[in-house]
Parts: C-alpha cells; sequence; structure tokens
C-alpha cells in the first residue's frame, strides 16, 4: 500500500528556533491519525505546513504522489479545523458550510443539497440560519467539523478539535468523531497534546518532540512498547526504577500489592492515597526511587485489602511487564 | 460591609440603598448640565430665529414665517447644498480608501510597532487647523514648493493652478479628517481574529475574495462611523473651503457664516443651519442603529 500523504525529511525555523527538524512521516489512506506533543513540540507548525500556511525550509510533502510544499493553501485538497474554529461571525451556520462549495463554483443545487446532507449528518440543520455566536460550543464545533467536511478534502486536519469543550462533551465526541471518520472515510490526521485523546481516537499516534519524531505506532504500541524514556513517561503513567544502574518503567496497573507470586518484589510506606471511585491510587516510598511509586489498585483489589496512609506494604511485579532504557 | 456599618454610624440615616440609575444620573448630571447650557438651549434658539422674519436693515422681525426654509429649496441654494454634499462626499470616499488602506497596513504591522504607527498618524491632528491648512496654501501655490519641485525635475511650462480649486478643497478635507478614519478602521481590523482569513483561503478563497468576503463585511462599522464623521464635518466646513477654494466655492458652512456675518440675515442663517444639523442627525442616527444592529446580534448570542 502506497502513502497517501508523504512527509519527506521536512524542516521548519523561525528565527533561530528549529520548530520541526527533518521530520519524515507516512499516513496511509483512511487511516485516523494523531500527532501528540506537548506545546512547543512542531505538531502546530507540521499542520501548518500540511495546510499550506507554513512553506517546509527543506524536504518535501507529497500528497496522492504530488509535491504540494509549495501549494497555496486555497489549492489544496485539504482542510483544517481550526483550534478556535474560526467560524465567519457575519454568516449563519448554513453560509459557513456553503463558502468552501462557493468558492468551488459548484452549481447552486449542488451547494444547496450537499449543504443540507451535511447538517443531516452532524446534526445542525435546525440551526441552520443561526449566527456563530448564537451557538454552544459543542455546536460551533461541529459547525467547523461540518464545513470542512462538505469540501470531501483528501485530507482532513484537526488542531485541537476537542480541546475548547468541556470534559464529558469531549470523552463523547472522541467516539462521535472516530464513527464520523469512518462514515465519510476521509483521512483525518489529529493534532492533541492530550495522550488520552491521541489514544482512543486514533489509529495510529506519533509522538512530537522539539520537532522530531520520537515514535509512530498503534496506541497499543506507544503505550505497551514505549521507544524510549521520554515516551514512556509522555503516555500515561509510568514508574522509573533504578535498578543495578539500569532504569527500569513500569506501568502503575502493573504493580501488585501483597502479590503472591511475583518475580520481584519490595517494601515500602504509603504516603498518600487518592480515591478516584473508578479505581485506588497509592503512592508508595521504597528504596527503588527518589520519586514514590504510584501503584494503580482496581475497586475489587482495593477492597480485598484495605490500606491507609503510613501502612508498610510490600509491592511485586513481573519482569515481562518492565521497560528498561539505556538513556 | 458599607451596608452593616452605615446605619451604626449614622443613625439618624435610615439606610438607603442607591440604585445604579440613580447613581449613574448623579454623575452624569454635570455634562447633563453643560450640554444642556451650551449645546441644546443655543441650538433651540438658533432653531427658533429660523422661524422669524429679516428685519429691514438686518435686526429681527418677531413675526411667524416659513419663508427661510421655503429660501433653501431656490435653485441656488439648493445648488449650493448640492456642491456641499458632493465635495464632501467626495473627500470621505477618498478619506476611507486612503483611511482603510493605511488601517489595514498598521493592523498587519508587528504588534509592539502598532502604537508608534498609530501616534504617527495622528500626529499631524495636534497642531493648529489653521496652521495646517495655511500650509496646504504653500504646497499648491502657482509658484509654491510643488511648482518648485517641478521646476526643478525641469519642468518648463505653466506652472499648473492647483489651489483655488474644487481638488484643493477635497484635498484639504481629506488631509484634516483621515487621522478620525485611520482610529476607526484601524479599531475593527486589529480585533479581527487572523485565523478567519486563514479559514477562507484554506476554504478556497483567494487573497481578494478573502478581502471582499470576509475581513470587509466585518470591518464595515469602523468604515461607517469614520465616514460619517468625515462626511459630517466636510459638508459643515467653511474655512477649508474659504482658504483653499478661495471664494469660489461655496459650502453650505461658507453661505452660513456669511448670512450671519456679511448678509446680517440671522434667520435665513439659522434656517440653513438647523437643515444642517438635521442632515447630520440623520446620519448619525443611521450609524448608530447600524452599529447597535450589530452589538444586539451579539448579545442574542451571549444568551443562547
Amino acid at each position: 500500500m502506497t502513502a497517501l500523504l508523504s512527509i519527506d525529511g521536512v524542516s521548519k525555523r523561525f528565527g533561530a528556533v528549529t520548530a520541526v527538524d527533518g521530520l519524515s512521516l507516512d499516513i496511509m489512506e483512511n487511516e485516523f491519525f494523531a500527532l501528540l506533543g506537548a506545546s512547543g513540540s512542531g505538531k502546530t507548525t507540521l499542520l501548518r505546513m500540511l495546510a499550506g500556511f507554513e512553506t517546509p525550509d527543506a524536504g518535501a510533502i507529497h500528497l496522492d504522489g504530488a509535491d504540494i510544499s509549495r501549494v497555496p493553501p486555497n489549492r489544496r485538497p485539504v482542510n483544517l479545523m481550526f483550534q478556535s474554529y474560526a467560524l465567519f461571525p457575519h454568516m449563519t451556520v448554513e453560509g459557513n458550510i456553503a463558502y468552501g462549495l462557493e468558492m468551488e463554483r459548484l452549481p447552486r443545487s449542488e451547494i444547496a443539497s450537499r449543504v443540507a446532507e451535511i447538517m443531516e449528518t452532524t446534526e445542525l440543520a435546525p440551526m441552520a440560519k443561526r449566527k456563530p455566536d448564537q451557538l454552544s460550543g459543542g455546536q460551533r464545533q461541529r459547525v467547523a467539523l461540518a464545513r470542512a467536511l462538505v469540501k470531501r478534502p483528501r485530507l482532513l486536519l484537526l488542531d485541537e478539535p476537542l480541546g475548547a469543550l468541556d470534559k464529558k462533551l469531549r470523552a463523547a465526541m472522541q467516539l462521535e468523531l472516530k464513527r464520523l471518520q469512518h462514515d465519510v472515510g476521509i483521512t483525518f490526521i489529529v493534532v492533541t497534546h492530550d495522550q488520552e485523546e491521541a489514544l482512543v481516537m486514533a489509529d495510529r499516534v506519533a509522538i512530537l518532540k522539539d520537532g522530531r519524531l520520537l515514535q509512530c505506532g498503534t496506541p497499543h504500541e506507544v503505550y505497551e512498547h514505549p521507544a524510549n524514556r521520554f515516551a514512556a513517561d509522555f503516555i500515561g503513567v509510568m514508574n522509573f526504577i533504578e535498578e543495578g544502574g539500569r532504569t527500569l518503567a513500569v506501568r502503575p496497573e502493573r504493580l501488585h500489592l501483597f502479590p503472591d507470586r511475583a518475580d520481584r518484589t519490595v517494601e515500602g510506606r504509603v504516603t498518600a492515597r487518592a480515591y478516584h471511585g473508578l479505581d485506588l491510587q497509592l503512592h508508595v516510598a521504597t528504596p527503588l526511587s527518589p520519586k514514590p511509586l504510584l501503584v494503580r489498585l482496581t475497586a475489587n483489589a482495593a477492597d480485598r485489602r484495605p490500606v491507609s496512609e503510613g501502612d508498610t506494604v510490600t509491592l511485586g511485579w513481573n519482569d515481562a511487564d518492565t521497560r528498561q532504557f539505556n538513556d | 460591609m458599607r451596608g452593616h456599618l452605615a446605619p451604626h454610624r449614622f443613625p439618624e440615616k435610615t439606610p438607603r440603598v442607591q440604585s445604579p440609575n440613580t447613581r449613574s444620573t448623579l454623575l452624569m448630571a454635570p455634562a447633563l448640565l453643560w450640554l444642556t447650557a451650551l449645546m441644546v438651549v443655543p441650538c433651540g434658539l438658533i432653531f427658533a430665529l429660523g422661524f422669524f422674519r429679516r428685519g429691514l436693515y438686518g435686526g429681527i422681525e418677531y413675526t411667524f414665517t416659513l419663508e427661510n426654509f421655503a429660501l433653501i429649496v431656490d435653485p441656488l441654494y439648493a445648488g449650493i447644498f448640492l456642491t456641499s454634499a458632493r465635495i464632501a462626499g467626495l473627500a470621505t470616499l477618498i478619506a476611507v480608501i486612503i483611511g482603510y488602506a493605511a488601517a489595514y497596513a498598521i493592523a498587519a504591522a508587528p504588534r509592539h510597532r502598532q502604537p508608534l504607527l498609530l501616534f504617527l498618524a495622528v500626529l499631524p491632528f495636534w497642531s493648529n487647523y489653521l496652521i495646517r491648512t495655511y500650509a496646504w496654501i504653500v504646497l499648491l501655490n502657482r509658484e509654491g514648493l510643488i511648482t518648485q519641485g517641478l521646476r526643478m525635475l525641469g519642468y518648463e511650462g505653466e506652472p499648473p493652478s492647483m489651489l483655488y480649486t474644487e481638488g484643493a478643497v477635497i484635498t484639504g478635507l481629506v488631509y484634516n479628517y483621515l487621522p478620525f478614519v485611520i482610529l476607526a478602521c484601524y479599531a475593527p481590523l486589529a480585533r479581527l481574529n487572523p485565523e478567519l482569513a486563514e479559514a477562507s483561503r484554506d476554504l478556497g478563497a483567494s487573497a481578494f475574495t478573502t478581502f471582499r468576503r470576509v475581513i470587509l463585511p466585518m470591518t464595515v462599522p469602523g468604515i461607517a462611523a469614520g465616514a460619517v464623521f468625515v462626511f459630517v464635518l466636510s459638508i459643515g466646513n467653511f474655512i477649508t473651503p474659504a482658504l483653499l477654494g478661495g471664494g469660489r466655492f461655496q459650502m453650505m458652512g461658507n453661505l452660513i457664516y456669511a448670512q450671519f456675518l456679511t448678509a446680517n440675515d440671522w434667520p435665513f442663517g439659522a434656517a440653513i443651519s438647523m437643515v444642517l444639523i438635521a442632515i447630520m442627525m440623520g446620519l448619525l442616527t443611521l450609524q448608530a442603529i447600524a452599529a447597535e444592529k450589530g452589538a444586539g446580534e451579539k448579545r442574542e448570542g451571549a444568551d443562547g
């Protein structure tokens, strides 16, 4: 299978700052791809180069085999959903969605039917005549999405698409976006700093740091087999244990309390206890690391053996659940 | 705190909560008094004056008449009115085009440089209006700086006649009122989210279409405010036409000036003044309604 989008050794500098540094990535047709990184990782600059708002200083970007590195944004079959949504405040919902099709000079009847269709899909039909500032945050987000989708781009870029929504709505929209992407059959690239969002939505995740690609893989791969210490620390929560001059990494859910059977065990004292409903998280101070180890117990396990702050506990883990890094 | 303490400290006073309305009326009182004494009352007097007859030797005969207002539609005066409107209209158009372009350039400049650029745009405004207008005479004179400049470039022919033309009057008006337009257009342009223009480009619009369909419509209130300002000030202006038009171009302002100071026909001068004020009020009201409509849409959105 050839890639739909091929990013080939792309770099971008702003003055003395190198925002993207020789980055290469292939993205397949119909993929839901996530670019994950902290602020300053270069993910937004990369997205803006894909949209056409920035030109790479080095390298090339190919879409369907054609070099688009220098094609202006209005001539690319690529659309961007802005983090701020950037809805036109002087146009109605309908007007916003139709704008991109009017630019293609399509016949009026086709514009009308395609706008009506996408408003049906995104449940915006009742708000067709409203202006953006008469909508809720979730509705505005759907207008921004519909406005980009109605163009049927080869590639849809989404800049922190759920960033402005509250927590509950965000969880629902993660699944909603995934379903929508499946239904419309368009390749999505989402930029996010939220690792959980990336894991839930994406088929593949690329972790960026300082403009470089640290790791790229399925959510399961990057969570269970982080390629390096930064990736391990960035995705989810990770405990780092110093043992005989090497650093071992083990996830909180892989540490067991008073284990019946374990490859390794250590004694420690509970320094903090946080009840989250779904699980119970313990901070256990041990000689193995300067920071207390984090242990995550399911509600069931916590009920079997209640512990309180100050208790001395035994922690155990299996070698198969640890990762070793050389850096 | 104050609500609890007040009755104890001043037991003779019954605790009374001042409504925000009462307080704002109190705060506005000095300004309202000022406006009433120096604006509303004199305007009312002038308005009343318009309904009296001119006395035989320039005085006022206190008998009611509508003649003064009827005289305004006389072709002679209607012509002066139309000339004024044309000159003011042209000045407005030119000022809006130049001012909008300048405001656009300032809003597009790096953020830390914008205050300085705005300051420079408004700078001429802080010198005296008369001096600024006289400076144009020095420039446009038959043997003025422009002619001398042309001669230095090798121009041999007749000096161009620039002063005492309609063009000179329009130039003077544009020059004097340009800062208003720049300030009025800069505000909405600077507030514009740059991502809106990017979104338009992303959706397939050219740079020109983006300007026409997104940037321009969103900054119309600023253009309208600036335009009304220039038009209203230009149509009533009498200094610029007198100095740069050399008395050859009668505008409404000159006509009023002449009625009061040379023709000694105060009632007719009052009538023209009132018509001019009515036109200004009409335009300002239209502009206020348009601005209010824009703001109203936003408020509705906040509830929904």
